[in-house]
Protein backbone atom coordinates (compact mmCIF):
# COMPACT_ATOMS: atom_id res chain seq x y z
CA UNK A 1 0.00 0.00 0.00
CA UNK A 2 1.00 3.45 -0.56
CA UNK A 3 1.24 6.18 2.55
CA UNK A 4 2.33 9.57 3.00
CA UNK A 5 4.94 10.32 5.58
CA UNK A 6 5.86 14.05 6.07
CA UNK A 7 4.66 14.75 2.84
CA UNK A 8 6.74 11.79 0.72
CA UNK A 9 4.65 9.05 -0.53
CA UNK A 10 5.97 5.51 0.30
CA UNK A 11 5.29 1.81 -0.82
CA UNK A 12 5.36 -0.20 2.54
CA UNK A 13 4.15 -3.70 3.24
CA UNK A 14 3.48 -3.19 7.13
CA UNK A 15 0.12 -3.27 9.24
CA UNK A 16 0.87 -0.97 12.52
CA UNK A 17 2.00 2.50 12.55
CA UNK A 18 4.63 0.67 15.49
CA UNK A 19 6.21 -1.55 12.48
CA UNK A 20 6.25 1.81 10.35
CA UNK A 21 8.62 3.65 13.11
CA UNK A 22 10.48 0.38 13.80
CA UNK A 23 11.27 0.01 10.38
CA UNK A 24 12.17 3.49 10.28
CA UNK A 25 14.30 3.25 13.94
CA UNK A 26 12.10 5.76 15.40
CA UNK A 27 10.25 3.76 18.03
CA UNK A 28 11.53 5.22 21.16
CA UNK A 29 12.61 8.10 19.80
CA UNK A 30 11.49 11.59 20.92
CA UNK A 31 9.07 11.69 17.97
CA UNK A 32 5.11 12.75 17.97
CA UNK A 33 3.00 11.14 15.42
CA UNK A 34 -0.01 12.57 13.69
CA UNK A 35 -2.12 9.73 11.67
CA UNK A 36 -4.28 11.60 9.59
CA UNK A 37 -4.60 14.85 11.26
CA UNK A 38 -5.14 12.81 14.83
CA UNK A 39 -2.26 13.13 17.38
CA UNK A 40 -1.67 9.28 18.31
CA UNK A 41 0.06 9.27 21.63
CA UNK A 42 3.20 6.97 22.52
CA UNK A 43 0.81 4.06 23.63
CA UNK A 44 -1.49 4.05 21.03
CA UNK A 45 1.40 3.03 18.44
CA UNK A 46 0.79 -0.60 18.09
CA UNK A 47 -3.17 -0.43 17.98
CA UNK A 48 -3.26 2.08 15.28
CA UNK A 49 -3.49 -0.20 12.21
CA UNK A 50 -2.02 1.65 8.66
CA UNK A 51 -4.48 1.50 5.45
CA UNK A 52 -3.58 2.45 2.20
CA UNK A 53 -3.87 6.51 1.71
CA UNK A 54 -3.09 7.31 5.19
CA UNK A 55 -1.12 10.48 6.31
CA UNK A 56 1.55 10.66 8.44
CA UNK A 57 3.42 13.54 10.19
CA UNK A 58 6.41 12.41 12.12
CA UNK A 59 8.17 15.49 14.16
CA UNK A 60 10.88 16.08 16.70
CA UNK A 61 12.64 18.71 18.91
CA UNK A 62 15.04 21.14 16.93
CA UNK A 63 16.64 24.40 17.95
CA UNK A 64 14.60 27.77 17.44
CA UNK A 65 14.34 31.02 18.88
CA UNK B 1 20.08 35.44 43.88
CA UNK B 2 16.63 34.22 45.96
CA UNK B 3 14.69 36.07 43.17
CA UNK B 4 12.41 33.97 40.95
CA UNK B 5 9.46 34.85 37.93
CA UNK B 6 6.25 33.31 38.55
CA UNK B 7 5.00 32.40 34.62
CA UNK B 8 1.55 30.43 34.93
CA UNK B 9 2.19 27.25 37.05
CA UNK B 10 5.94 27.54 36.26
CA UNK B 11 9.06 29.16 39.34
CA UNK B 12 11.40 30.15 37.06
CA UNK B 13 15.03 31.05 38.84
CA UNK B 14 16.56 32.87 35.69
CA UNK B 15 15.38 35.81 33.76
CA UNK B 16 16.84 35.12 30.71
CA UNK B 17 15.06 32.65 28.46
CA UNK B 18 17.48 31.11 25.23
CA UNK B 19 16.65 30.03 21.90
CA UNK B 20 18.23 27.05 20.73
CA UNK B 21 18.55 28.27 16.97
CA UNK B 22 21.29 29.41 14.76
CA UNK B 23 23.90 27.65 16.24
CA UNK B 24 27.25 26.04 14.86
CA UNK B 25 26.08 22.37 16.33
CA UNK B 26 24.38 20.91 19.47
CA UNK B 27 27.64 21.31 21.27
CA UNK B 28 27.65 24.80 20.92
CA UNK B 29 24.01 25.11 21.81
CA UNK B 30 24.54 23.15 24.79
CA UNK B 31 27.80 25.07 26.44
CA UNK B 32 25.88 28.13 25.54
CA UNK B 33 22.92 27.68 27.16
CA UNK B 34 24.53 26.30 30.30
CA UNK B 35 26.84 29.87 30.09
CA UNK B 36 23.61 31.44 29.94
CA UNK B 37 21.97 30.11 33.42
CA UNK B 38 18.55 30.04 31.71
CA UNK B 39 15.95 27.58 32.76
CA UNK B 40 13.38 28.58 30.33
CA UNK B 41 14.82 27.30 26.52
CA UNK B 42 12.89 27.25 23.77
CA UNK B 43 13.00 25.02 20.65
CA UNK B 44 11.12 24.44 17.64
CA UNK B 45 8.95 21.39 16.67
CA UNK B 46 9.69 20.03 13.22
CA UNK B 47 9.38 16.76 10.65
CA UNK B 48 11.77 13.89 11.56
CA UNK B 49 14.44 14.14 8.37
CA UNK B 50 13.19 10.47 7.83
CA UNK B 51 16.81 9.68 5.74
CA UNK B 52 19.01 10.77 8.61
CA UNK B 53 21.19 8.02 10.82
CA UNK B 54 18.62 7.04 13.59
CA UNK B 55 21.29 7.41 16.13
CA UNK B 56 22.37 11.06 15.09
CA UNK B 57 22.43 13.22 18.36
CA UNK B 58 18.68 14.61 19.16
CA UNK B 59 18.23 18.30 20.82
CA UNK B 60 16.07 16.90 23.92
CA UNK B 61 19.93 14.61 24.20
CA UNK B 62 21.45 17.80 24.80
CA UNK B 63 18.84 20.07 26.58
CA UNK B 64 17.48 17.85 28.77
CA UNK B 65 14.11 18.12 29.24
CA UNK B 66 14.75 16.91 32.92
CA UNK B 67 17.14 19.84 33.77
CA UNK B 68 15.21 23.02 31.56
CA UNK B 69 12.08 24.05 31.06
CA UNK B 70 11.67 23.40 27.24
CA UNK B 71 9.16 25.89 25.71
CA UNK B 72 8.14 24.69 22.13
CA UNK B 73 7.32 27.81 20.12
CA UNK B 74 5.43 28.07 16.96
CA UNK B 75 7.56 30.17 15.17
CA UNK B 76 7.02 29.87 11.73
CA UNK B 77 3.70 29.60 11.71
CA UNK B 78 1.40 32.12 9.79
CA UNK B 79 -2.03 30.40 10.66
CA UNK B 80 -3.69 30.12 13.99
CA UNK B 81 -4.76 26.58 13.07
CA UNK B 82 -1.08 25.62 12.20
CA UNK B 83 -0.10 27.36 15.72
CA UNK B 84 -2.25 25.20 17.38
CA UNK B 85 -1.73 22.03 15.43
CA UNK B 86 2.00 22.91 16.47
CA UNK B 87 1.53 23.16 20.41
CA UNK B 88 -0.48 19.77 20.79
CA UNK B 89 2.17 17.76 18.68
CA UNK B 90 4.81 19.36 21.11
CA UNK B 91 2.62 18.56 24.12
CA UNK B 92 2.95 14.91 22.57
CA UNK B 93 6.58 15.53 22.21
CA UNK B 94 7.11 16.66 26.07
CA UNK B 95 4.70 14.48 27.42
CA UNK B 96 1.81 16.66 27.89
CA UNK B 97 4.16 19.59 28.83
CA UNK B 98 1.42 22.59 29.01
CA UNK B 99 3.84 25.52 28.48
CA UNK B 100 4.20 26.80 25.39
CA UNK B 101 4.91 29.82 23.13
CA UNK B 102 2.74 31.12 20.81
CA UNK B 103 4.09 33.30 17.98
CA UNK B 104 2.27 33.87 14.97
CA UNK B 105 4.20 35.82 12.36
CA UNK B 106 3.28 37.73 9.55
CA UNK B 107 4.87 36.85 6.05
CA UNK B 108 6.67 39.47 5.37
CA UNK B 109 10.40 41.07 5.78
CA UNK B 110 9.47 42.48 9.19
CA UNK B 111 8.50 39.15 10.38
CA UNK B 112 6.38 41.51 12.27
CA UNK B 113 3.51 38.96 14.74
CA UNK B 114 -0.13 38.63 13.26
CA UNK B 115 -2.17 39.86 16.19
CA UNK B 116 -4.87 38.79 14.55
CA UNK B 117 -3.90 35.29 14.43
CA UNK B 118 -2.32 34.88 17.43
CA UNK B 119 -5.44 36.46 19.38
CA UNK B 120 -7.12 33.60 17.62
CA UNK B 121 -4.84 30.70 18.31
CA UNK B 122 -4.36 32.19 22.38
CA UNK B 123 -8.19 31.69 22.77
CA UNK B 124 -8.23 28.12 21.35
CA UNK B 125 -4.90 27.14 23.42
CA UNK B 126 -5.99 28.65 26.91
CA UNK B 127 -9.23 26.61 26.53
CA UNK B 128 -7.22 23.37 25.54
CA UNK B 129 -5.36 23.77 28.63
CA UNK B 130 -2.23 25.38 27.76
CA UNK B 131 0.11 27.83 29.65
CA UNK B 132 0.61 30.53 26.82
CA UNK B 133 3.18 32.83 26.76
CA UNK B 134 2.79 34.89 23.89
CA UNK B 135 5.17 36.84 21.17
CA UNK B 136 3.38 40.07 20.54
CA UNK B 137 3.56 43.26 19.20
CA UNK B 138 4.36 46.19 21.29
CA UNK B 139 0.13 47.49 21.40
CA UNK B 140 -0.86 47.80 24.20
CA UNK B 141 -4.23 47.37 23.83
CA UNK B 142 -3.46 43.84 21.77
CA UNK B 143 -1.15 43.14 24.80
CA UNK B 144 -4.26 43.88 27.34
CA UNK B 145 -6.51 41.68 25.30
CA UNK B 146 -4.13 39.02 25.49
CA UNK B 147 -3.97 39.12 29.07
CA UNK B 148 -7.43 39.06 29.27
CA UNK B 149 -7.71 35.93 27.54
CA UNK B 150 -5.47 34.17 29.99
CA UNK B 151 -2.12 33.91 28.69
CA UNK B 152 0.33 33.56 31.42
CA UNK B 153 3.15 36.10 29.90
CA UNK B 154 2.56 38.40 27.18
CA UNK B 155 6.28 39.37 25.75
CA UNK B 156 5.98 42.21 23.35
CA UNK B 157 9.03 42.58 20.67
CA UNK B 158 11.67 45.08 21.45
CA UNK B 159 12.71 45.48 17.62
CA UNK B 160 12.13 43.20 14.99
CA UNK B 161 13.15 39.06 15.40
CA UNK B 162 16.82 38.64 14.44
CA UNK B 163 17.84 42.35 14.10
CA UNK B 164 19.65 43.26 17.09
CA UNK B 165 18.19 46.78 16.98
CA UNK B 166 18.07 46.88 20.54
CA UNK B 167 14.74 47.95 22.15
CA UNK B 168 13.12 50.79 19.91
CA UNK B 169 10.08 51.02 22.09
CA UNK B 170 10.81 51.84 25.45
CA UNK B 171 7.65 54.04 25.90
CA UNK B 172 5.16 51.55 24.74
CA UNK B 173 6.90 48.83 26.92
CA UNK B 174 6.48 50.43 29.69
CA UNK B 175 2.96 51.44 29.07
CA UNK B 176 2.48 47.54 28.65
CA UNK B 177 4.41 47.07 31.80
CA UNK B 178 1.44 49.11 33.35
CA UNK B 179 -1.37 48.03 32.22
CA UNK B 180 -0.51 44.52 32.80
CA UNK B 181 -0.47 42.29 35.61
CA UNK B 182 1.11 38.94 33.89
CA UNK B 183 4.83 38.94 33.47
CA UNK B 184 5.85 41.33 30.92
CA UNK B 185 8.91 39.51 28.87
CA UNK B 186 11.03 41.15 25.96
CA UNK B 187 10.85 38.67 23.18
CA UNK B 188 13.42 39.77 20.45
CA UNK B 189 15.30 42.66 19.09
CA UNK B 190 18.51 42.43 21.46
CA UNK B 191 21.39 43.04 19.94
CA UNK B 192 24.34 42.98 22.90
CA UNK B 193 24.18 42.93 27.22
CA UNK B 194 23.35 46.58 27.14
CA UNK B 195 19.84 46.39 25.45
CA UNK B 196 18.77 43.26 27.45
CA UNK B 197 19.64 45.57 30.61
CA UNK B 198 17.46 48.56 29.35
CA UNK B 199 15.06 46.08 29.27
CA UNK B 200 15.36 45.25 32.40
CA UNK B 201 15.62 48.75 33.82
CA UNK B 202 12.58 49.25 32.70
CA UNK B 203 11.03 47.06 34.54
CA UNK B 204 10.60 43.60 32.72
CA UNK B 205 10.10 40.31 34.03
CA UNK B 206 12.42 39.10 31.50
CA UNK B 207 14.34 38.96 28.00
CA UNK B 208 13.87 36.12 26.04
CA UNK B 209 16.43 35.91 22.87
CA UNK B 210 18.37 33.70 20.55
CA UNK B 211 20.25 35.52 17.79
CA UNK B 212 21.99 37.76 20.40
CA UNK B 213 23.91 34.59 21.99
CA UNK B 214 24.00 32.69 18.54
CA UNK B 215 25.18 35.18 15.95
CA UNK B 216 27.41 36.54 18.98
CA UNK B 217 31.41 35.95 17.50
CA UNK B 218 31.81 33.90 20.92
CA UNK B 219 28.33 32.59 21.70
CA UNK B 220 29.14 31.16 25.09
CA UNK B 221 30.87 34.29 26.29
CA UNK B 222 27.80 36.10 24.92
CA UNK B 223 25.78 34.44 26.95
CA UNK B 224 27.59 34.77 30.27
CA UNK B 225 27.26 38.53 29.41
CA UNK B 226 23.67 38.32 29.07
CA UNK B 227 22.82 36.62 32.43
CA UNK B 228 25.25 39.12 33.96
CA UNK B 229 23.38 42.08 32.02
CA UNK B 230 19.61 40.33 32.89
CA UNK B 231 21.17 40.56 36.66
CA UNK B 232 22.48 43.90 36.37
CA UNK B 233 19.46 45.36 35.18
CA UNK B 234 16.92 43.80 37.08
CA UNK B 235 19.06 45.00 40.48
CA UNK B 236 18.98 48.61 39.10
CA UNK B 237 15.56 48.85 38.40
CA UNK B 238 15.04 46.91 42.11
CA UNK B 239 17.37 49.81 44.13
CA UNK B 240 15.46 52.29 41.68
CA UNK B 241 17.81 55.05 39.81
CA UNK B 242 18.76 58.46 40.89
CA UNK B 243 16.74 61.20 39.44
CA UNK B 244 17.92 63.03 36.08
CA UNK B 245 19.18 66.22 37.02
CA UNK B 246 20.14 69.00 33.88
CA UNK B 247 22.90 70.08 35.96
CA UNK B 248 26.24 69.04 37.66
CA UNK B 249 25.75 68.19 41.66
CA UNK B 250 29.13 67.57 42.97
CA UNK B 251 29.84 64.16 44.85
CA UNK B 252 32.58 65.53 47.53
CA UNK B 253 31.02 68.05 50.24
CA UNK B 254 31.46 71.92 49.68
CA UNK B 255 32.59 72.64 52.95
CA UNK B 256 35.40 71.96 55.11
CA UNK B 257 37.55 72.76 52.50
CA UNK B 258 41.72 73.46 53.47
CA UNK B 259 42.68 76.91 52.70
Amino acid sequence: MQISVNGQTEQVDIQSLEDYLTARGLLGRRIAVEHNGEIVPKSQFSHVMLEDGDVLEIVQAIGGG
Amino acid sequence: MTDTIQVGSYTLKSRLLVGTGKYRDLDETGRAIEASGADVVTMAVRRTNLGQNPNEPNLLDVISPDRYTLLPNTAGCHTADDAVRTCRLARELLDGHQLVKLEVISRSRTLYPDVVETLNAARTLVDEGFEVMVYTSDDPLIAIELEAIGCVAVMPLGAPIGSGLGLQNPYNIREILDQLKVPVIVDAGVGTASDATVAMELGCEGVLMNTAIAEAKDPVKMARAMRLAIESGRLAYEAGRMPRKRYADASSPETGLIE
